[in-house]
């Protein structure tokens, strides 16, 4: 199932697929280990549109709601 | 011979730079505790060698003050230390893929390799040299592992010149590499590991920040009071007293040297707050009623810095720090606020944009009172009730929220989003929680001692001559007319350009009601930093924000006093 990160549910996996934002953005994401083909799962999301928890690698990394909602996610379902 | 010490962040390249040079600097278990370079010196094949402490970047492209920075030393050194977390090594490997590409010799500290056991990591070290083309040598800062052959091989470091590579391909590498050197035995999660995830998710996330805020204030004001009570109080009234009253009948009782000296006697008694002498209000503001507070907040800070608990903080206030324009990391400044303004002002580089560097040290300037000032509105407002503390903590408080909130709807531009790494927990030894407490006292004793005796010299001549009274006159219509202070308050004011604890010593002298002191103490709090803070941000803002940022200081001060005397 496509989701964007943002609507991932906690402790779901997946692997994403594509990030839709400008080279500055893609920069950032990817020197922390996020680009497309990645494994990923996420941990929480904080109350009132708060900040997404990742963990990908071996790395935790927090990113704002709406830098989560253009992280599109292939989500591996019943699978934890 | 100028080494560089580069990594990702919190990878702990200060704990191995104070290793290899015996400089000691600060560390945390958080990105970013080191946001300007310090050097030092070391021995490489017994010649001297200079070592830089390079703020941590995740990559050469910079996206923040601290790591514009980092890609400046890079320019300027002869070889580069690649830190890498050996726990991390996906992730770590991107910068030195990058460092690889730059014409410069690198050599690769596979650092928190005893780390790497208890987490079920094997890598490879023979093969991830031969792939890397770089000696690559395990090391432990910490406990000093693999230390003295580090330092053995950085004449072995060599730059293999690699070709400039994609971001893809770099990742793609990097996935062959770690295919081939690292082996990961999967294991269950431990009960820290359950606690890093619960400290972020909604609910138990709050309940958890709510129980160590809380935990945090009353263990400082427990050890803090009883520092004062058991110890520092009985000190000065048992020991000091005696001395000092000898010193006065010694010096005649009276008389310009003797209040300067010794201060001046209240009702034939030695006054420690009100004296007002070098040797009395000198000594016994900053070490009596300051120090038993820095001891305390400082190690109640560090442990939260070293366990690795503030960039969880600063996910669950994220959304309401975008309120005041800031995002939720600007939250370490702010408690660094809390403790001294100047490291806050300083660790605002961290923030990405120029405007929220800007609101991020203006707010910490006018409301957040660094712990000289707290220890002094705890022990002088709180002498009239702990309500009228309560009143300073509140306002100063709601102006945090009020003026952040202006300052985000007035300044074009909008708040960036917040992208940090959340570091695991760890378990800080003790020797390096007290040996990091040791440092932040000695730099108060040291800095902050010599001011507060120049400032009490400096109050005392100018009394003599006079000078107050003619600035007093002058400012009467602000200070009594808006602010409903005595007029004599205006030279406190003064004062509180040098140091706060000082002068809110100095308020106390003459006599104030409950409702002035509470004044008082919050228009002294944010009406313009010390002389510490003010030269930090004039560094940090340039003179035109500073100036701006100086004007909003003095105005909201005036107009927040203005409005309590109203309200009062």
């Amino acid at each position: 199932m496509v989701q964007t990160l943002s609507e991932m549910r906690a402790d779901e996996c997946g692997s994403i697929l594509e990030i839709h934002g400008g080279q500055g953005l893609l920069n950032r994401l990817g020197a922390l280990g996020i680009i497309p083909g990645k494994k990923i799962t996420k941990i929480s999301t904080a109350s009132m549109r708060g900040p997404v928890t990742i963990q990908v690698n071996r790395t935790q990394v927090a990113l704002g709601f709406g830098m989560a909602s253009k992280i599109i996610v292939d989500v591996d379902r019943g699978v934890k | 011979m100028k080494i560089l010490l580069m990594g990702n962040p919190n990878v702990g390249k200060s704990v191995l730079f104070s290793r290899l040079s015996g400089v000691r600097v600060l560390s945390s278990n958080y990105p970013g505790t080191t946001v300007g370079y310090t050097r030092g010196f070391t021995k490489v094949n017994n010649e001297p060698a200079e070592v830089i402490d390079v703020p941590g970047t995740y990559t050469l492209e910079p996206t923040c003050e601290a790591e514009e920075i980092a890609l400046k030393m890079l320019k300027t050194g002869d070889v580069v230390i690649s830190v890498i977390d050996a726990t991390n090594l996906e992730r770590n490997l991107y910068l030195t893929l990058q460092l690889l590409e730059k014409d410069i010799p690198v050599i690769v500290a596979l650092n928190l390799w005893d780390d790497t056991r208890h987490r079920g990591i094997n890598i490879d070290l023979d093969k991830l040299q031969s792939i890397l083309g770089v000696p690559v040598i395990p090391t432990s800062a910490l406990t000093g592992y693999g230390i003295k052959n580090l330092v053995k091989n950085i004449p072995k470091a060599s730059a293999p010149h690699a070709p400039t590579r994609s971001l893809d391909e770099r990742w793609a590498l990097i996935g062959n590499i770690t295919g081939q050197v690292q082996q990961i035995t999967h294991r269950h999660h431990r009960w820290y590991e359950r606690l890093e995830d619960a400290s972020v998710k909604p609910r138990f996330g709050y309940i958890i920040a709510a129980l160590v805020l809380s935990a945090s204030f009353f263990i400082i004001r427990f050890i803090g009071e009883g520092l004062i009570g058991y110890l520092f109080d009985p000190l000065f009234n048992n020991l000091w007293t005696p001395v000092l009253m000898k010193l006065s009948n010694f010096m005649g009782g009276g008389g310009f040297l003797h209040d300067v000296i010794v201060g001046k006697l209240i009702s034939g008694q030695i006054h420690f707050v009100e004296s007002f002498g070098l040797l009395s209000s000198g000594l016994y503001v900053p070490l009596a009623m300051v120090l038993p507070y820095i001891v305390s907040f400082y190690l109640i800070l560090g442990l939260l810095e070293d366990i690795g608990y503030l960039p969880r903080l600063a996910v669950l206030l994220d959304t309401t720090m975008h309120r005041l324009g800031l995002h939720g990391y600007a939250i370490i400044p702010t408690l660094l606020g809390l403790g001294c303004n100047v490291p806050a002002v300083l660790a605002t580089r961290v923030l990405e944009s120029k405007r929220e560097r800007f609101i991020a040290a203006t707010l910490v300037c006018i409301a957040i009172p660094c712990v000289s000032a707290q220890a002094m509105i705890f022990g002088l407002v709180g002498k009239y009730g702990v309500q009228y503390v309560a009143i300073v903590y509140a306002t100063l408080f709601i102006v945090w929220l009020v003026l952040g909130t202006i300052l985000n709807r007035t300044m074009k531009g909008l708040s960036p989003e917040l992208l940090i790494e959340i570091p695991p927990y760890r378990l800080p030894p003790w020797r390096t929680v007290f040996q990091k407490l040791e440092m932040r006292i000695r730099g108060f004793l040291v800095e902050a001692v010599p001011i507060i005796l120049a400032a009490v010299l400096v109050i005392n001549v100018l009394f003599v001559m006079g000078v107050f009274d003619y600035i007093a006159n002058f400012a009467a219509p602000v200070i009594t007319g808006i602010l409903g202070l005595p007029k004599e308050s205006v030279t406190a004011i003064i004062i509180g350009f040098l140091r706060k604890d000082a002068a809110l010593g100095m308020l106390a002298l003459s006599p104030m009601t409950a409702k002035q002191m509470v004044i008082g103490s919050i228009v002294l709090t944010m009406f313009f930093p010390c002389i510490a803070t003010f030269v930090v941000l004039l560094k940090e803002l340039g003179l035109k924000d500073f100036l701006k940022s100086a004007g909003i200081m003095i105005s909201s001060a005036i107009i927040v006093g203005g409005i309590l005397n109203i309200l009062l």
